[in-house]
């Protein structure tokens, strides 16, 4: 008899991992039977989970992170078994700031963070007010970091604010926001409702961002160590399925499905394909690796990341950084993906931790069969990040 | 002396949020605000300043929630979502029944307490009352789809109501089928037949 797994999502492109995991059969083939509930937001999502009316969740990567801070409510544990994707935000801004951009010389590389980030600074009024779907997200991360590093000091000169994706587009256009970050679809159903145009993805800003994961509470890992490994490979498998060129036409049909994201699966295919429609004009831009589930291990939890997101969190809020990194590494089950996925065929890397940022081609790297490539990871302004600074032993 | 509490319901269904309000009114002495519209929803809380916000688990403005508790303004005051740590089935009866509570630091759980019940309770209430008229809807709908299909052979075989029903009956028993599946067909072939 197969075990039942209750799973939330939230209805984003990468939910996919999930969806192919129930759809395509690697759930079924572990013996679970992975019941899928969409979620509305992403509080709700997290509530549910830690308090067991969900199993596992889909999950904002800083999100695990920020509670095991003691940030966003709830003093209970959250572990990352294995990352569900690897960038797919996008950044996009109004119509008329769009046009200022424009003229100041701004848009002309959509892959260009530091040209496109100096045009929007010099385009907007200041605060520049921006929207992300929770304020615990790479969406935020990433908007700190990159306009940041470009001189802006918020909350003086930058308002991060928090709007729902499916209002992203009404609050853009009633002129309540300069500009957002978000997920896809979210981004181009902005542009095709005429409100917004995209200016940069996020892998523009640092090349290979964990972005959502796969989450469960701290004790059902624990009590529940087989279905973990099972729930692991499947997903394993089933991000490896959707990261196949080939299976993309599929994948955008399975998505758009009413169940999942209820949507045109042309509209799912832009990102996925890394070619999206930035104005409503139709104007087309290419972003290679816009979204990314399996390629570079990019399923490992590497947890040099979250120390990275930990840290930079704990500084914003005015928490320690040391206790911040110690907390994420524990959060980040690289041991477990270690123990689970080894056998199931998952090239192991021979480090948990690196130096972030350092990568500007895909170069090998040591790993369990030695043809792991990893890579490229850099950041926009060519920084480096090492985990050993927050090194808590 | 212990000041009165101020409490601010977000809830855009009026029925919902008047039960609310009523139980709330009867289980102390409350100020108690709806919003019902989430339109510049950071600023009506910061001029309400409330010490409990309660909210519906699955509200889509939830998250807006998330960042207003942990900014020290517009709510200026910190704020929790609501978790009893003495009584941790506290905690899991509002978040089964899907209410989400946001609490100024400080207060005494003892405080907090009968308004998180009183919530829950309602919410419990306003479900029962929804799950009660989708059912007796569907069973309106039920005989009025039986009526016409009596309708129809009435008049097409020339029987009695009795008759008419009796057939159905006796068809859906022979398919093992319901009566009302039965009747649908009725009237779905009688459309095409003219």
């Amino acid at each position: 008899m197969s075990r039942t797994l209750e799973c939330g999502f939230i209805p984003l492109v990468d939910c996919a991992p999930l969806v192919v995991a129930r759809e395509l059969g690697f759930a079924a083939e572990e013996g679970l039977n992975l019941v899928l509930r969409r979620e509305p937001t992403w509080s709700a999502i997290r509530d549910k989970l830690a308090h067991g009316l969900l199993d596992v969740a889909h999950m904002l990567a800083p999100v695990p992170l920020a509670m095991s801070l003691g940030l966003g409510g709830l003093p209970l544990r959250l572990d990352t078994l294995q990352v569900l994707s690897v960038n797919g935000t996008v950044i996009g801004v109004s119509r008329a700031l769009a046009t200022r951009m424009r003229n100041a010389g701004g848009m002309i590389d959509f892959l260009d963070a530091e040209k496109v980030g100096r045009a929007l600074i010099a385009s907007a009024e200041q605060p520049l007010r921006i929207g992300v779907p929770f304020p615990f997200s790479m969406h935020a991360e990433l908007l700190y970091y990159w306009l940041g590093a470009l001189g802006l000091i918020a909350p003086r000169d930058l308002v991060v604010r928090t709007v729902p994706p499916p209002q992203m587009s009404d609050a853009i256009a009633s002129g309540e926001i300069d500009a957002f970050c978000v997920g896809e679809p979210w981004g181009s159903i902005a542009v095709e409702r005429g409100s917004a145009e995209l200016v940069l993805p996020g892998v523009a800003i640092w090349q290979f961002a964990p972005e959502k994961v796969l989450a469960v509470r701290h004790d059902w890992a624990e009590k529940e160590a087989e279905n973990t490994a099972r729930l692991m490979r499947a997903l394993w498998r089933a991000a490896k399925w959707a990261s196949e060129q080939s299976n993309r036409m599929t994948l955008s049909e399975i998505l758009g499905r009413p169940e999942y994201l209820d949507m045109s699966s042309e509209i799912i295919e832009r990102p996925l394909a890394g070619r999206l429609v930035a104005s409503p004009e139709g104007r087309q831009v290419r972003a290679p690796g816009f979204v990314e589930f399996f390629r570079g291990a990019a399923t490992f939890p590497w947890r040099s990341q979250a120390v990275w997101i930990a840290t930079r969190i704990a500084r914003r809020m005015g928490l320690d950084p040391r206790d911040a990194a110690t907390a994420a590494r524990a959060s980040y089950r690289s041991d477990l993906y270690r123990a689970n996925l080894g056998a199931a065929g998952a090239d192991l890397p021979g480090a948990s931790e690196k130096l972030e940022g350092a990568l500007a081609e895909r170069s090998p790297v040591a790993s369990s069969s030695g043809k792991l490539f990893l890579g490229p990871d850099r950041f926009f302004d060519w920084r480096t990040f090492d985990p050993m600074l927050y090194d808590g032993a | 002396m212990v000041s009165e509490l101020k409490i601010a319901v977000i809830e855009r269904d009026r029925e919902r949020a008047m039960l609310i309000v009523d139980g709330l009114k009867s289980a102390g002495d409350f100020k108690v605000s709806v919003l019902g519209d989430t339109v510049g929803l950071a600023r009506r809380l910061s001029e309400l300043n409330p010490d409990v916000v309660l909210i519906d688990l699955e509200h889509p403005d939830r998250d807006l929630l998330e960042e207003l508790a942990l900014a020290s303004s517009p709510l200026e005051r910190p704020v929790a979502v609501f978790v009893d740590r003495s009584d941790h089935s506290a905690t899991q009866a509002a978040i089964e029944a899907g209410v989400s509570a946001y609490v100024v630091d400080g207060l005494r759980p003892d405080r907090i307490k009968p308004i998180v019940e009183t919530a829950i309770a309602r919410f419990h209430l306003y479900s029962r009352m929804r799950a009660e008229l989708t059912a007796t809807k569907a069973a309106l709908a039920e005989r009025k789809t039986i009526d016409r299909a009596k309708g129809i052979l009435m008049k097409s075989r020339g029987i009695t109501e009795d008759d008419a029903y009796a057939m159905l009956r006796k068809a859906a028993m022979d398919q093992g089928r319901r009566i009302v599946d039965v009747a649908n067909a009725v009237v779905t072939a009688a459309e095409f037949l003219g």
